[in-house]
């Protein structure tokens, strides 16, 4: 019970993650990979603000900043250099790993002292005690906090992205990734948009890094290996989950499900006896399956004859 | 109003693929004219389009609207002057986003986008009016994603949203091209109708000589990346779809003249 909890805390910052990944990946059809290079940056960051004596909302939003600096650069080096989006996100991605060993300081940060949890812990700490007593399973209650301030952060991005691509800017944002010339021929900078949207993303990406690290009271510069790759699985696995949608509120739901579930499916796998070692190998295997799986049921469903959905 | 002066452009200079496909265009439209450019394949009718939205640098010469330059203007800076369909029925609307919502993005041509609600304040009642204009049912349609739609109906919206804010300049390439006959004559009747209640000049590409000999007010044929013929006025509607043809017979026989000369030439320096 205690793991469940903490899996669903983890489960849920990724999910910021996802919602981060969803605004590159989906919204724009650039599979960020700058994503491996923004998260660590966001928690090292925020370490190392906590580190200088920051409170822990500004050492967060600094690593937050961190992560929209990253992402404005690879979107600059992808439209003004016309750099394919990719290779722009590994070379800022790459560059990033000594960034974050310069403001690390060292290769890995503890993190002492209070942090984002800290109110939520102590509150449900001074509300329940110790430890409370769920299912017949104690838990610990700061656990309960640590959860609550999660779901709160992964919520409020939730719905504030959706909120955000239902505005004006948003909605040329997402024409952008669907159809740039149509959007330069009404008015708007295709270019500035992407460096933005890009920025947009890895802020998110970079607020998931320090909330991770936070939660794990360190920051590691190596933390950040597949996290594109993670996110990816989240924002799959979520569209499966909630189908061919129309509504933007629901995709985003569905990359914070997606990210949740998928959280769940590894910890279970590795309480099943899967090695953590080769839980990287298993997350890229299902992510190709995610993606390529849909196509081959579909065509599997077709030749049994009816049994598939009507096209959206 | 739209004036084009000296205008050059040779794409991929100096390599094998060199196409000069506008060679001195000088061209004057007055404002709230509806002009229509016919031509071979490759004589520049749509890079003449492009060089007046903006789609690439100009070589030489200069794009003037109400008297000022815009030949150095990035295409989006341009926007809220030239409103453009394309020959593409799928390149002037976002699949994704909803009739309203690419109306939406439409109404507020070449303005900041804000982080106002898209669709607050939203024209429905003005828009749903346009939309039952067009005859095909699509008032009904304002919250479908335009992606659903058919390519005739994405053609139709995407002329609306051309001109929706009644920009200076409205481009029309071959906008009729890409669609079945039933489609493109529902939108050009359309057309025809939109640009007679607009103020816009337009300046529309086509490869019919139907539309050509029927349309507009003005006519200008485009050989190799030349102005061929200009005609206006009571000229133009003296021309029917048969001088049209023989039009492009001529220009056709020029081009055979022209490369007879080139083979003569360069029998007598071998």
């Amino acid at each position: 019970m205690s793991l469940l909890v903490a899996t669903l805390a983890i489960g849920l910052i990724f999910a910021v993650l996802a919602v981060g990944i969803f605004l590159s990946f989906r919204v724009y059809q650039i599979p960020d990979i700058t994503a491996d290079g923004s998260f660590p940056l966001g928690a090292a960051i925020a370490a190392r603000c906590l580190k200088e004596g920051w409170d822990p909302a500004s050492a967060t939003a600094a690593g937050m900043a961190g992560g929209a600096i990253a992402g404005s650069i690879t979107g600059l080096v992808h439209v003004r250099f016309k750099v394919n989006a990719l290779l722009s996100g590994i070379l800022m991605m790459t560059a990033l790993y000594s960034v974050n060993l310069r403001v690390l300081g060292s290769s890995n940060l503890q993190i002492a002292g209070s942090t984002v949890f800290t109110p939520l812990d102590a509150f449900a700490q001074r509300a329940f005690g110790p430890s409370v007593r769920i299912a017949g399973y104690d838990v610990p209650s700061a656990d309960l906090g640590t959860l609550l301030t999660c779901a709160i952060v992964a919520a409020a991005v939730g719905i504030a992205l959706t909120l955000f691509l239902r505005t004006e800017l948003g909605a040329a944002m997402r024409a952008t990734g669907e159809n740039a010339r149509m959007l330069r021929a009404l008015g708007t900078s295709t270019d500035r948009m992407t460096v933005l949207g890009l920025a947009m993303s890895n802020a998110l990406v970079a607020l998931s890094g320090a909330l991770f690290a936070q939660m794990q009271a360190f920051a590691d510069a190596q933390m950040g290996i597949g996290v594109i790759v993670l996110g990816l699985a989240s924002v799959i696995l979520g569209q499966t989950l909630v189908g061919p949608v129309r509504s933007i509120g629901l995709a985003v739901t569905g990359a914070i499900m997606g990210a949740v579930l998928f959280r769940l499916l590894v910890a279970l796998a590795i309480r099943a006896g899967l090695d953590a070692n080769d839980l990287k190998l298993v997350t890229a295997v299902v992510v190709l399956a995610a993606i390529v799986g849909p196509g081959w049921l579909a065509g599997l469903r077709a030749r049994r004859g009816g049994g598939s959905r009507a096209p959206a | 109003m739209l004036r084009l002066d000296g205008v050059r452009k040779t794409f991929n200079p100096g390599t094998a693929n060199e196409v000069r496909a506008l060679a001195g265009v000088d061209l004057e439209l007055e404002a709230g004219s509806f002009t229509v450019v016919i031509g071979t394949n490759g004589s520049g009718k749509s890079t003449l389009q492009g060089a007046v939205s903006g789609a690439f640098e100009l070589d030489a010469g200069r794009v003037l609207v109400d008297g000022t330059d815009i030949s150095g203007w990035p295409e989006h800076r341009r926007a809220h002057l030239v409103g453009r369909v394309f020959q593409d029925p799928f390149a002037g609307t976002a699949p994704g986003l909803t009739v309203a919502e690419n109306l939406a993005l439409a109404s507020k041509r070449g303005k900041w986008r804000t982080l106002a609600p898209l669709l607050r304040g939203a024209k429905r009642g003005e828009w749903r009016d346009l939309l039952a204009q067009i005859g095909l049912g699509l008032e009904h349609r304002l919250d479908d994603p335009i992606g659903l739609l058919s390519g005739g109906q994405r053609q139709s919206i995407t002329l609306l949203m051309a001109t929706l804010t009644n920009p200076r300049v409205l481009l029309l390439d071959e906008h009729t091209a890409a669609l079945d006959p039933r489609s493109a004559e529902l939108v050009i009747d359309l057309t025809v109708r939109l640009v007679a209640r607009s103020s816009s000049t337009t300046l529309m590409v086509t490869h019919s000589m139907q539309q050509a000999a029927t349309l507009g007010d003005r006519l200008i044929a485009m050989h190799r990346g030349r102005v061929y013929l200009d005609v206006r006025g009571a000229e133009k509607r003296r021309l029917g779809e048969a001088d049209l043809l023989g039009l492009f017979t001529q220009m056709r026989r020029d081009d055979r003249f022209d490369a007879a000369a080139c083979e003569l030439v360069r029998g007598q320096y071998r």
